[in-house]
């Protein structure tokens, strides 16, 4: 959220609501939120669960739009893109990084890193590159033929860091992504992430509950009951 | 759009849940072989039909109408007159009209006692409905020919003689090629003898049908309404009949026949697609978390409909092909079994149903295939994502 009037924001929130309608009645998930988020930065979301955070998180990633209020992800607003085109935003510009590793089982290590960017390019000759983005996450080369089901947890979350890297996305969204992982294995992550603001400046916005987690970003958001205090 | 990417991906997760996907394309295998076999079948069925009737739908039968009505008049009303004759040949000229007595008589072959029907034709007339098989058409009033069954079965040849019984004997000149199941006469459990030795040794005066060959298949309708005009003009004294028309009905009988059993192995068909709708919505509801994942990450609708789309098509390719190998032999062994011949198995008419089978079972795979892959690609990618 630094104020750096020359840069356009990469992210903007202004008095976003988002409305669940329940049968019970509507849920208000985000009330009038507004952020903006600088290219480079380095965020953590923090607040108790059914706090907002995930809302926050998904509309970041145009999973969902907003029901009310202005929401720009660099530069276009996706209160008006549709489907495909959101898609494709997230596609060609944000990587994703769940709690849960999230790889297709069907499709080995290196395939699961191909193919977001033979969705994009239409190119299934990309190997070289994968592997490259593959080796720049510390992974033994001997698992990537592997299929998720045979890596470890820490070493699935490395071919999901290079599975979201691999199209070279401004924007990385991380959901919990130490939350299956052991300390040490949690920490290694933590680096590696570190180290894409740092040196390729990559945009980061990771939601976690950890605060240990939540030191490696410059900057914590806190919220509760949709609203950011 | 990669497409490939994702005939990969429908691949796949074929082979992934190998046994699913066999009883599924079993399925679709025993459907198709159903659905082709029984379409050959009725196929068959018909042409063997068609090939056992004799006649080609060329003629107009006229036979006396029995019953209704005053015994009318002095002539014998149960036959055809000469003058009725003479009206159905002016009415219907150029046709060739051919005058028929026909009755049935004990004969006596050698020393064996035997039964057939006895046919009294003008020996001119002959050729046109018959063929000979061997030895010669009849000439003079003293010879017969034998329908190829009557002496096959009574060990007749040329020279042989008949004997029947207070009128004659006969020579028999020439065998009678085998005609089939006919709508006219059925000379071939009989004999055909001279109109003059039949009329002279029954005593009779009136025909016992009058049959018209009719050269224009296209007038067949107006020559028997001509006929009827012309001699049924007050009362009811003739039936008359074309061939044609009954032709048309028993093969129009036997192609619902055909289309009835063929409808029967269509519904294991339908519980084939049924099948296949059921392991798509299983693999749909278990592959949600991975579906809102390829959606997260950036595969559009379109691209997960397709690749739901290719399951069900490789599902049905694979179950049609079999099945149509398969109802090849399953053709030949219900043929084998039913008619007692496979010589209706290879021909155009049979082999379209391995095509419109294979087409059949293809298109109930693919339209099995759609609900589920529309449900897939429309899937909240959040509610996806979340789903255990």
């Amino acid at each position: 959220m630094s104020e750096s009037p020359e840069r356009d924001p990469i992210i903007m929130f202004r008095d976003v609501v988002k409305i669940y309608p329940l049968p019970a009645g509507d849920v208000v998930a985000l009330d009038h939120v507004s952020i903006s988020v600088e290219q480079a930065d380095f965020i953590a979301i923090m607040g108790p669960s059914g706090s907002g955070k995930s809302t926050l998180l998904n509309l970041m990633g145009c999973l969902d739009t907003p029901t009310s209020g202005h929401l720009e992800i660099r530069g276009r607003d996706i209160s008006s893109m549709s489907d495909d085109e959101l898609t494709m935003l997230r596609r060609d510009h944000i990587g994703f990084i769940f709690q849960q590793f999230n790889l297709i089982p069907l499709l080995s290590a290196l395939e699961n890193v191909q193919y977001p960017l033979i969705l994009k390019t239409g190119n299934r000759d990309c190997t070289e590159h994968c592997i490259e983005v593959l080796r720049a996450m510390d992974l033994d080369p001997s698992l990537f033929m592997h299929k998720p089901a045979e890596l470890s947890g820490g070493q699935q979350q490395r071919v999901a860091i290079a599975r979201a890297l691999v199209n070279d996305p401004d924007i990385l969204l991380a959901d919990e992504p130490t939350g299956n992982l052991d300390t040490k294995t949690g920490s290694a992550i933590m680096d590696l992430l570190k180290d894409l603001n740092e040196t390729r400046k990559k945009t980061i916005i990771m939601v976690t509950h950890d605060p240990n987690v939540a030191r490696y970003a410059h900057q914590s958001i806190q919220i509760v009951d949709g609203r950011i205090t | 759009m990669q497409v490939s990417l994702f005939f990969e991906f429908a691949k796949r997760n074929v082979r992934l849940h190998w046994l699913r996907s066999l009883l599924a394309i079993i399925g679709i295998i025993i459907g198709v072989t159903a659905i082709v076999s029984m379409g050959i079948l009725g196929n068959s069925l018909v042409l063997a039909i068609s090939d056992s009737l004799s006649a080609v739908g060329d003629s107009v039968i006229v036979t006396p109408h029995f019953g209704s009505g005053p015994v009318s008049m002095a002539s014998t009303s149960e036959r055809i007159t000469e003058r009725q004759l003479e009206q159905i040949r002016r009415a219907v000229a150029p046709d060739i009209t051919i005058p028929v007595y026909s009755g049935s008589a004990r004969m006596e072959v050698g020393t064996e006692d035997t039964f057939g029907v006895v046919y009294g034709l003008r020996p001119d007339d002959i050729p046109v409905l018959l063929e000979v098989e061997e030895g010669s058409y009849l000439r003079g009033s003293s010879g017969a020919m034998a329908g190829a069954r009557f002496a096959k079965e009574n060990d007749l040849r040329v020279g042989s003689r008949i004997t029947i019984r207070d009128k004659g004997t006969l020579r028999v000149v020439g065998i009678l090629k085998e005609r089939g199941m006919g709508f006219d006469i059925n000379p071939d459990y009989g004999i055909v003898v001279d109109e003059s030795w039949y009329k002279q040794a029954y005593d009779q005066d009136g025909y016992d049908m009058v049959i018209v060959k009719v050269g224009d298949l296209s007038r067949i309708e107006t020559v028997k309404e001509i006929i009827e005009k012309q001699l049924n003009r007050r009362e009811t004294v003739v039936n008359v009949i074309d061939t044609k028309a009954i032709l048309e009905t028993i093969q129009n009988t036997f192609g619902q026949i055909s289309m009835f059993t063929t409808a029967i192995g269509g519904i294991s068909l339908v519980v084939a697609g049924v099948s296949i709708l059921n392991i798509m919505m299983m693999s749909v509801t278990e592959r949600t978390r991975e579906i809102g994942v390829l959606r997260s990450i950036g595969t559009l609708r379109k691209e997960v409909l397709i690749m739901f789309l290719f399951e069900a098509l490789i599902l049905g390719l694979i179950g049609s092909l079999v099945g149509g190998v398969l109802s090849l032999f399953g053709g030949y062994a219900i043929s084998l079994l039913m008619l007692q011949t496979s010589e209706y198995l290879f021909v155009p008419s049979s082999m379209v149903y391995v095509l419109y089978g294979v087409a059949f079972g293809i298109g109930t795979s693919l339209l099995s295939g759609i609900y589920p892959a529309w449900k897939a690609s429309n899937l909240n990618p959040i509610e996806a994502l979340r789903h255990e």
